[in-house]
């Protein structure tokens, strides 16, 4: 085939065919409406998502800006905003609740965060190498169960699990220490009992990173099982020949294989944690962060200052402190990761 | 194409504007249930209200009006608004002055409670919310602690000394005092008020959170939590409905709707081993307490005027709250009606409500002021906790809740 055979048809060709009576042609007024239609075709159809966009994501967002320069007491009405500059910015800068805010966000990130993909890479791996495929879809399913559940429904049964007197985890530490044999690696526990899990603010922050851990360690398992499954057998085979053991494959082979795989599972967790709110939020009853406002995350704090002291202006100010701080997170990401997780995919 | 979509339209605006008689109110349960009893009664004489109502949790209820208050649409005719943000509330613009000529509130003051109707009054002294019940406070205690221990209990809420006393007793017999001592500490915060003075501020709007009275509630409530009197558990958990259940618990300062949750479900099998006195040491203070106002986005708002009118200054209405949900009245005429003299059985045939009554008529007005909210969250749940549970020394615990508190309220 020639080239020209792929390109738009010559102008020649439309000379050399005789024109057609124009009656049936044109038609002026219904054409011209007909392209417009035609234009507007595909606008149309996404027209939806557009309205949708604006309405509950752009405006939100540009109004979030113009806010946090107001201060703004949402029940004066829209006419009691007044423009307060950076003023805002200024007092976010040295309030000591959103710095106390920040150091539980990022230590409930890294706390929460690194547990995750340390058993979830494991447990992927041994259910795509040592799980026949029918059971692996089971189990797969199953410990993505905590993922879908509702985040409400997990923190209140937890609530119930941590309670001091009456919670199970008191109680099965009660029983451990009164067993014949590890009894004595719980000796210790009949002495603090009860442990206020959620009322001491030293034990804040360790179990609402459990929950955490709980519920989205499956949905990684999912992330790391779907690139397990892509690494073709052959390299394994081709590892084996060089004597690998099957740590060895897993070290050697398997991981810098799933590279681009951890790098999004990692992004999705940093982006994530960072804006961590229920769990915390239902966990310390909604009360100021718990006790010493040890489970305050930002998100937390900017809800408080929001919708409890009904300051939208500041709250809208520490969002955008908060957004800014993900990006920054993020980017030392990409920055050290990325070019390296991004390789499987050249 | 164009005629139906233009009978589309004339038929949704119908369907927004309101008939006359048409009125909604937004609140939140157990209202409803109250309500449903008291609207039927309302249309006896007026034949043509027609009376919704839309109910959402409390949290949830509050927050739909903020921000209906905030774009100035979605508000009902009538809105609930409890005692917690009613300050926050009545100063903000968005409801119809009552004290004003069309409705005329002013005259009706002397039927209600003083301090309930204080509440209501805003900065400008013009009055914005109606009261329509209010939470007496009171202490509720176990009368087989009391016998345990031998003692009366008008010798245990002589004063504080006695109450600790009592305490130091209990806990020889492995009951506690009270289920969380922060109760005691925000007790006295609210109210050994000095007169003209608010709750965290003054009438400029200075702090009052390093005075005395907050260095003395403190210590209090800590000089409890260290000796092991109380229980350590919050309000509202499992716990502490399991305190009330086995009798673990001796006390709980509360307001008088607590007798109806503790007989209706939290601990119905203890009827009989309750009673009920006034508060420790003299004091006179409540607990709760909701409010009715017009939106200023109201459509009806002659038709909304008349029925808050009903609810909250008709007897019948009132005593119907009493009998219904457990409201206690705000009409002090309706002090003298029979179901006063009740003897309760959950208290062991003590005629409580006359107790409520009394305490009702006793309890001294403070004005609520802008602020309250978040120095309540800062004082009372967070560094008051800090002092309880870690130990924190309260004099450097009250100067950082103020740095708080000056940053964020201006």
């Amino acid at each position: 085939m020639s080239d020209q055979a792929l390109s738009p048809a010559p102008r020649s060709a439309e000379t050399s065919h005789p024109p057609l009576p124009e009656t049936h042609f044109i038609r002026p007024p219904k054409k011209r409406g007909r392209r417009l239609f035609n234009s507007l075709q595909p606008w149309l159809f996404i027209s939806p998502f557009i309205i949708i966009f604006c309405l509950f994501t752009l405006f939100p967002l540009t109004f979030s800006v113009y806010l946090s320069f107001q201060e703004w007491n949402p029940v004066t009405g829209l006419s009691g905003m007044n423009y307060v500059g950076v003023q805002n910015y200024v007092e976010a800068y040295d309030d000591p609740w959103l710095w106390k805010s920040l150091y539980n966000t990022f230590w409930l990130a890294i706390v929460s965060g690194v547990p995750q993909h340390l058993i979830a890479v494991p447990v992927a791996y041994l259910l795509v190498y040592a799980v026949r495929s029918s059971l692996r879809h089971v189990l797969t399913a199953t410990m993505f169960i905590p993922f879908i559940t509702s985040t409400v429904a997990v923190a209140l049964i937890f609530y119930s699990i941590y309670s001091a007197n009456t919670g199970i985890l008191n109680q099965m530490l009660l029983g451990a220490s009164k067993l014949p044999l590890i009894g004595a690696l719980f000796a210790w526990v009949p002495d603090v009992m009860p442990i206020k899990w959620l009322t001491k603010s030293d034990l804040i922050k360790p179990a609402i990173a459990a929950v955490v851990i709980w519920k989205y360690t499956g949905f990684n398992i999912v992330i790391y099982s779907a690139g397990f499954v892509t690494v073709p057998q052959d390299v394994y085979d081709a590892a084996k020949v060089d004597g690998c053991n099957r740590l060895q494959q897993f070290w050697h082979v398997a991981l810098p294989m799933i590279r681009p795989f951890i790098f999004f599972a990692m992004t999705l967790t940093i982006i994530g944690n960072l804006q961590l709110f229920e769990e915390p939020f239902i966990l310390t009853s909604g009360d100021t962060g718990g006790v010493g406002q040890a489970g305050l995350t930002t998100s937390y704090y900017l809800y408080l200052v929001g919708w409890e002291w009904l300051e939208m202006g500041a709250a809208a100010a520490i969002s955008w402190i908060l957004f800014l701080i993900i990006a920054i997170a993020t980017s030392i990401h990409f920055y050290f990761n990325g070019r390296k997780g991004m390789e499987g995919n050249r | 194409m164009r005629k139906t979509l233009a009978l589309g339209i004339a038929a949704s605006l119908m369907a927004f504007s309101a008939q006359a008689g048409d009125i909604r109110l937004d609140g939140f349960p157990d209202f409803n249930s109250h309500l449903d009893k008291i609207i039927p009664v309302y249309q006896e004489d007026h034949a043509d209200a027609n009376i919704t109502y839309q109910m959402n949790n409390h949290g949830d209820h509050h927050k739909r009006l903020t921000t209906n208050l905030a774009t100035g649409s979605g508000a009902g005719d009538i809105a609930i608004v409890d005692v917690g943000f009613i300050g926050t509330f009545i100063n903000s613009g968005g409801f119809e002055n009552l004290s004003g000529a069309d409705y005329g509130a002013d005259a009706l003051a002397d039927q209600f409670v003083g301090y309930a109707w204080a509440q209501g009054k805003g900065a400008d002294g013009n009055q914005y919310g109606i009261p329509v019940d209010i939470g007496p406070g009171v202490m509720y205690y176990r009368r087989d602690a009391l016998k345990a221990v031998g003692t009366d209990i008008d010798s245990v809420i002589k004063d504080w000394d006695s109450y600790i006393a009592y305490g130091r007793e209990l806990k020889k017999r492995n009951i506690y005092l009270i289920a969380d001592a922060a109760d005691v500490a925000g007790l006295i915060i609210r109210t050994t008020v000095k007169e003209g003075e608010g709750f965290y501020f003054d009438k400029d709007g200075n702090s009052l959170i390093t005075s005395q009275r907050f260095v003395t509630a403190f210590n209090l409530a800590k000089t409890i939590r260290d000796e092991g009197l109380d229980a350590e558990i919050g309000s509202w958990t499992n716990e502490w409905y399991d305190a009330f259940k086995s009798g673990s618990v001796a006390t709980q300062l509360s307001g008088a709707w607590l007798l109806g949750h503790l007989q209706n479900w939290m601990a119905p099998d203890t009827a009989g081993l309750w009673g009920v006195s006034n508060l420790p040491n003299g004091i006179y203070g409540s607990w709760g307490g909701s409010f009715l106002a017009i939106p200023k986005q109201a459509k009806n708002k002659k038709e909304a005027w008349e029925f808050i009118k009903f609810m909250s200054a008709d007897p019948r209405a009132q005593i119907a709250g009493l009998k219904n949900i457990g409201a206690f009245p705000v009409l002090t005429q309706t002090y003298t009606d029979s179901a006063f003299d009740e003897p309760i059985d959950f208290l062991a045939g003590q005629q409580g409500r006359q107790l409520f009554a009394h305490v009702a008529q006793r309890v001294p007005a403070v004005a609520p002021m802008k602020g309250d909210l978040i120095a309540e969250d800062v004082v009372l749940n967070g560094v008051l906790r800090e002092v309880l549970n870690e130990g924190k020394p309260v004099e450097q615990a009250l100067k950082e809740a103020e740095r708080l508190i000056k940053r964020r309220v201006k």
